[in-house]
């Protein structure tokens, strides 16, 4: 099996460069490739000029990776943390001591620096993970699905500091799950799909190619749920999901069309149980893009990384 | 935006010290879970007991007390159990995705290896200083004088050294650390108990005999005895060293060979 399959994409620097797509799409092996960890079966990249294979000390030297594990040690302090990976990065004492201590204040860390990463809370440690990718002040910054499983106020601190990393030059790789989360940061992205790009663009261009609104209608049965869609699918367009007695599809004047569907609906005689409008999730982007759902693909875990090896 | 510092590739200096800097990160743990370092006393301070009080009557030796037969082979035994601990630490860092992170940056190859076996000899001394205490406390009473103890000490800890990197690679082979745990003891069971550590070889069936008089875990314990004792070492001394250094050049590459596959 493969886990990416002709994947050709290219990244300017100063950017924000989006990964989109669900478990075992790819993406993870797509960053394990671009920072060395693991070694392609087959092709080549080519990571600030220098080749991932070939030249991969170049690349570690260049590069800092935050992982969606919020991979730091829980032994030991915010601070240690940050020592550690400076040295490892071979930067010298007073360098690191300075960085890790810029990096601590700027995050919001600096009275937890001294205390042991266990006592940390998710955030906290998503932010010292990403502290720790910094140290070495690297020009591109490898972010694997940063806020997976964060509360909704550590993932918009997080955003914005990611928003300050990039205006301040850092060019950023960027894995997400969430289509919010790709549309808030990044400018170009990628959609994956069983190691395949399904899709590329702006997240403007993706979305008008999606429908702006998801309108979801709940009916009091499956049956009016079937003729509700039968008399609606004239204003559905292409994508139009049924499950149970629940029937929606993306729009794109929101209340307009609402009101549309209730006065369609009213004049079948047909009632509501309820009706949401939504913007639309990664979900509704695969269901758009590939005619299911992008939870039906990962039933099992795939195993991306033992197609590649080194 | 200022580069990173760059380094020459293969300059030793900085593989020394990425060395010592993860040796110094699993020190650290060691400190902030004392717990971790309080039953790596306790386990070999029961061995003693146990083998000091309850089946040690049981036990004849040829010449001299069964005290002073058994703490230098405890002490041999314990500096192996200690690898234990080295298998156990490197699965945790891997199932907890710092391997990932250390292969990532432009550190020396070796040093994730060099550092936490470095840092598991350290926690071997200090073992070793505990147990000689304890076997003192309990009767044992060496007549090799101070010198050969010393040497002996030094060459426990060799030899375990040596050992420490074939558990490195068990640990980096397991899927998390409680396998890495059950996967230790089918190797460090046998090595050690059908061994000269506990009881002579003579009294073992004559199957196990041959096993247990050769294999290098009672060339160490025989030479280790001998040295703290004052009494005849044999070739057990050269043995041990040549198995120790046999041990590190095949058991060192392979752990860093899989340490470089390892995600």
């Amino acid at each position: 099996m493969r886990a990416l399959d002709d994947v050709s994409l290219h990244v300017a620097r100063g950017e924000v460069f989006g990964l989109l797509g669900p478990n075992g799409s790819g993406k993870t092996t797509m960053v394990r490739i671009l920072s060395t960890i693991l070694a392609p079966d087959s092709g080549s990249a080519i990571v600030n000029g220098f080749d991932v294979v070939r030249q991969a000390d170049a690349v570690r030297r260049s590069i800092g990776l935050a992982g969606q594990y919020a991979t730091v040690d829980e032994n030991l302090t915010g601070f240690e943390n940050l020592r550690m990976i400076g040295r490892l990065n071979h930067l010298d004492r007073a360098t690191v001591r300075r960085r890790a201590n810029e990096l601590l204040e700027q995050f919001g860390l600096a009275d937890a620096a001294t205390r042991n990463v266990k006592t940390y809370s998710g955030g906290m440690r998503r932010r010292l993970d990403l502290a720790a990718a910094l140290v070495a002040t690297p020009p591109l910054l490898f972010l694997d699905e940063p806020t997976t499983g964060l509360d909704p106020q550590s993932r918009q601190d997080l955003w914005a500091i990611i928003e300050q990393l990039v205006e301040d030059g850092t060019t950023v790789l960027l894995t997400t799950q969430y289509l919010e989360e790709a549309d808030r940061l990044a400018k170009q992205l990628v959609v994956l799909d069983h190691g395949h790009i399904i899709a590329q663009g702006t997240s403007r261009e993706l979305k008008t190619r999606l429908g702006a609104t998801v309108l979801e209608l709940t009916f009091e049965s499956t049956d009016g749920a079937a003729r509700g869609a039968e008399i609606l699918r004239a204003v559905a367009g292409n994508a139009m999901n049924i499950e149970g007695t629940v029937v929606e599809y993306t729009v794109d004047g929101g209340p307009a069309a609402a009101a549309d569907a209730l006065r369609r609906l009213d004049a079948a005689n047909i009632a509501l149980a309820g009706l949401v409008l939504r913007e639309p999730s990664l979900d509704d982007v695969f269901l758009s893009l590939t005619g299911h759902r992008a939870e039906d693909e990962v039933v099992k875990p795939a195993p991306v990384t033992r197609s590649v090896r080194r | 935006m200022n580069a990173p510092t760059q380094t020459p590739k293969g300059d030793l200096r900085w593989v020394a010290i990425d060395i010592w800097t993860i040796a110094r990160r699993n020190l650290l743990t060691l400190i902030r879970i004392p717990i971790s370092l309080v039953f790596a006393i306790v386990q070999p301070v029961m061995f003693v007991l146990l083998f000091r009080y309850v089946f040690g009557g049981a036990i004849h030796i040829a010449h001299g007390q069964y005290v002073n037969f058994l703490i230098p082979g405890i002490l041999v035994q314990t500096t192996i159990f200690g690898a234990v601990g080295t298998a156990i630490g490197l699965a945790e860092d891997l199932q907890r995705g710092l391997i990932e992170r250390f292969r990532a940056l432009p550190m020396a190859r070796t040093a994730v290896l060099g550092g936490r076996t470095v840092a598991d000899l350290a926690r071997n001394i200090l073992v070793l200083v505990v147990i000689t205490v304890v076997g003192f406390a309990v009767g044992f009473r060496p007549h090799g004088g101070v010198g050969p103890y010393l040497e002996a000490s030094l060459l426990m800890l060799y030899f375990a050294y040596a050992l420490s990197w074939g558990f490195a690679f068990v640990g980096l082979a397991a899927p998390n650390s409680e396998t890495a745990q059950a996967m230790t003891f089918p190797i460090i069971f046998p090595i050690t108990f059908a061994s000269s550590i506990f009881v002579q070889v003579q009294s073992m069936p004559w199957w196990l005999q041959d096993f247990a008089r050769n294999q290098p875990v009672s060339q160490a314990a025989n030479a280790v005895r001998g040295l703290m004792l004052g009494t005849p070492t044999g070739n057990s001394v050269w043995l041990t060293l040549i198995w120790g250094t046999g041990a590190l050049l095949v058991l060192a590459p392979l752990a860093t060979m899989r340490y470089r596959r390892a995600a």
